[in-house]
């Protein structure tokens, strides 16, 4: 039995890790606590199961038109919301409540395109692959989520470790004014990072769409809590930091409901937060009252 | 020009008289058609509104035509509080169907009482709601009345020693579901290995059924809405778990089989309607249903449509005066008397037990139809 809870934590913990990635790319850019990215990566599962059902078109194909979808739309939110409150130097608060508003709009109008009732995609849309190891079974698609959040994770750090992009970005992270002073295009980035962060919302949103065979145009809420659970305890805008405590939420969930109880899953998941929290409050890897991307 | 004037004349003259012959009976519709819920709510718009249509091209009711005054309560207990109080007072609604959710007659079911006004809910399946008062109906069959059968059925056929529970713990209806069938376990002296929860919204389910595995359950007992039942029994499968289902009222949609394919198979759960039933009147329900709204009606949608032929019934065996307060009063007195032959089956109300000794509302009295889930469908129960 542990073995096989540790492969579900595993799991859980990469499907978090894996939304929680464009949310703390944002954040860690943009200063930007982007309530939308729930929303976003809903449209993204939505835009894949379009491709798929209608059209008939191979997941591959769905994948990166959901990425180009949401990655599309993140822009349009900074373009037409974020940049604008940026410009009014607005205070933090106003970008999170506006991108609320964003969020409810695009459920509501999810929920007008689609329906409410839960879609999925077709059966045969992925591999129905299964693994089984003595008593412990893994299916194909949530292999491939915990190979997909590490490798998404790695190639995120890599460009912000050792390209110029990432130099410029990093700079950014310092001081959005400072970076302009020194030539960096910094709307320029600010714009590539929403779209980035957005794609990659757009592909988990397939993923776990996939996953867990269910896409709602809520979909994205519950996930979005975790989510900011996730870059709070991974320390805000740390990528690194996102991917383990990430991995650490899934964790501490399936492990409570495993030797606790199910119904403590979520209140002891939390209760470790606030308690982490308490003795760092800057998060796992966070320092205070500094930014990083 | 005169003759232009006269026949003018004549045409409203006319109108005038259409309208004051054909009056309209306006009742309120409060469903969550958004949020959460809406996939409840609108199967129940939906059904309320293939048997409007049915009714009034049949010349309507005693020659009134029927009208819905349609609000969304969005499943909300603050939203289906106001939503109430705008059909009742603004509106002024002869009765109200809904709300969607348990949670929200409980809210909203009070309103309804103290205003005298009948609120008629089809959806509601928890322990309770009748105690509001004497204006709360429901045609929608209580667990209570189905579980006992569903697991008798299931122990008999299996011979059952031991099961395990799992069900939602924050939703009114899951919730309910699952203290009925810790009474009928109990009662039937089956033992439970472990008793799992999750919470509404959940999509991943793997560490309960991991738990629930350890325990080797004959069956797995499970008070649940169909998006969660049927990815519940997927990711049973996937983890290599064997032993069949117990569902109640949430298994009840082809929603079901379209997620869980054959996941389901061998499971069992009592029904108050089936897509399978074969009797004529059910029958047009469905191909009506199908044609107006391009989807498969489920089990919501067949006790609105019911709900409504039974108000419909009751209409006909009154005459309303115009006066609203006695109209209401006079609806309210001639439902209980309502008998019909729906495509629930055969439907009679009965007035409910209160716990509190007060006089209540009225409840469904009808049998349950008991079905064992083969090839992806829902097949009568017939025996071993």
């Amino acid at each position: 039995m542990l073995s096989q809870q540790l492969l579900n934590a595993l799991t859980l913990g990469s499907v978090y890790a894996l939304f929680a990635l464009g949310f703390t790319l944002v954040f860690g850019v943009l200063a930007v606590i982007n309530l939308s990215h729930g929303a976003v990566f809903m449209v993204g599962s939505y835009a894949a199961l379009v491709v798929v059902t209608r059209f008939a078109m191979p997941l591959w194909l769905g994948l990166l038109v959901a990425m180009a979808v949401s990655g599309t739309l993140g822009l349009l939110i900074d373009v037409l919301v974020l940049k604008r409150l940026r410009a009014r130097n607005a205070p933090h608060l106003m970008p999170m409540i506006a991108t609320l508003g964003v969020a409810i709009i695009l459920s509501s109008s999810a929920q007008g395109i689609f329906g409410a009732e839960i879609l999925r995609f077709p059966e045969g849309t992925i591999p129905a692959g299964e693994f089984i190891v003595g008593d412990v079974h893994a299916r194909a698609i949530e292999i491939g989520i915990v190979g997909i959040a590490f490798a998404l994770m790695a190639a995120l750090l890599l460009v912000i470790r050792r390209s110029r992009i990432g130099r410029a970005l990093r700079a950014i992270a310092e001081s959005p004014r400072a970076a302009a002073l020194l030539g960096i295009n910094v709307e320029g980035l600010f714009h590539g990072t929403a779209f980035v962060a957005a794609a990659l919302g757009g592909a988990a949103g397939v993923l776990i769409g996939l996953d867990f065979n269910a896409i709602t145009p809520l979909m994205g809420q519950p996930i979005l809590h975790k989510g900011i659970a996730v870059i709070i305890l991974g320390g805000m805008g740390d990528i690194r930091g996102a991917l383990i405590a990430g991995l650490f939420l899934g964790f501490a969930e399936v492990m409570s409901k495993a030797y606790i109880s199910s119904q403590m899953g979520d209140a002891v998941a939390f209760g470790l937060l606030f308690l982490i929290l308490l003795v760092k409050p800057s998060g796992l890897f966070g320092r205070v009252l500094e930014r990083k991307a | 020009m005169r003759f232009l004037h006269q026949t003018s004349l004549l045409a409203v003259a006319a109108m005038l008289a259409r309208v004051s012959h054909a009056a309209e009976i306006r009742i309120g519709v409060a469903e969550a058609l958004t949020g959460g819920a809406a996939q409840y709510g609108v199967a129940c718009r939906n059904g309320f509104q293939v048997a409007v249509d049915e009714i009034n091209t049949r010349g309507g009711i005693n020659g009134d035509q029927l009208r819905l005054v349609i609000e969304d309560e969005q499943g909300k207990k603050e939203e289906v509080i106001n939503v109430f109080k705008k059909l009742i007072f603004q509106d002024k609604v002869l009765m109200i169907f809904g709300p969607t959710l348990s949670n929200s007659m409980f809210a909203a079911g009070p309103v309804a009482n103290a205003a005298k006004t009948v609120a008629f809910g089809t959806s509601n399946t928890a322990s309770g709601i009748t105690d509001i008062g004497p204006y709360i109906f429901r045609n929608s069959v209580m667990e209570s009345d189905v579980l006992p059968v569903t697991v008798a059925t299931a122990v008999k056929h299996y011979g059952i020693k031991k099961v395990a529970v799992i069900y939602g713990n924050d939703d009114a209806f899951t919730k309910s579901g699952h203290d009925v069938f810790r009474t009928v376990l109990a009662a039937q002296k089956i033992a439970v290995t472990t008793t799992e929860t999750y919470v509404k919204g959940d999509v991943d389910f793997k560490a309960q059924l991991t738990k629930i595995k350890a325990g080797g359950p004959d069956a797995i007992v499970c008070s649940c809405l169909a998006e969660e039942a049927a990815n519940i029994m997927l990711q049973a499968r996937s983890l290599g778990i064997k032993a069949p289902f117990i569902g109640g009222n949430g298994f009840n949609s082809p929603k079901l089989f379209e997620i869980s394919r054959l996941a389901g198979e061998g499971s069992f759960v009592g029904s108050p309607w089936s897509n399978a039933n074969p009797a004529p009147v059910n029958v047009n329900f469905i191909n009506a249903y199908k044609q107006k709204y391009n989807a498969e009606p489920n089990q919501f949608a067949a006790q609105a449509y019911d709900a409504l032929h039974i108000t419909a019934a009751a209409l006909k065996s009154i005459k309303l005066s115009g006066n609203l307060g006695s109209d209401r009063q006079a609806l309210r007195d001639a439902l209980p008397r309502v008998v019909i032959n729906g495509v629930t089956g055969p439907f009679k109300f009965r007035p409910a037990v209160t716990r509190n000794g007060k006089p209540g509302g009225f409840d469904a009295d009808q049998k349950p139809f008991i079905y064992i889930i083969r090839n992806g469908k829902f097949a009568p129960y017939t025996g071993k």
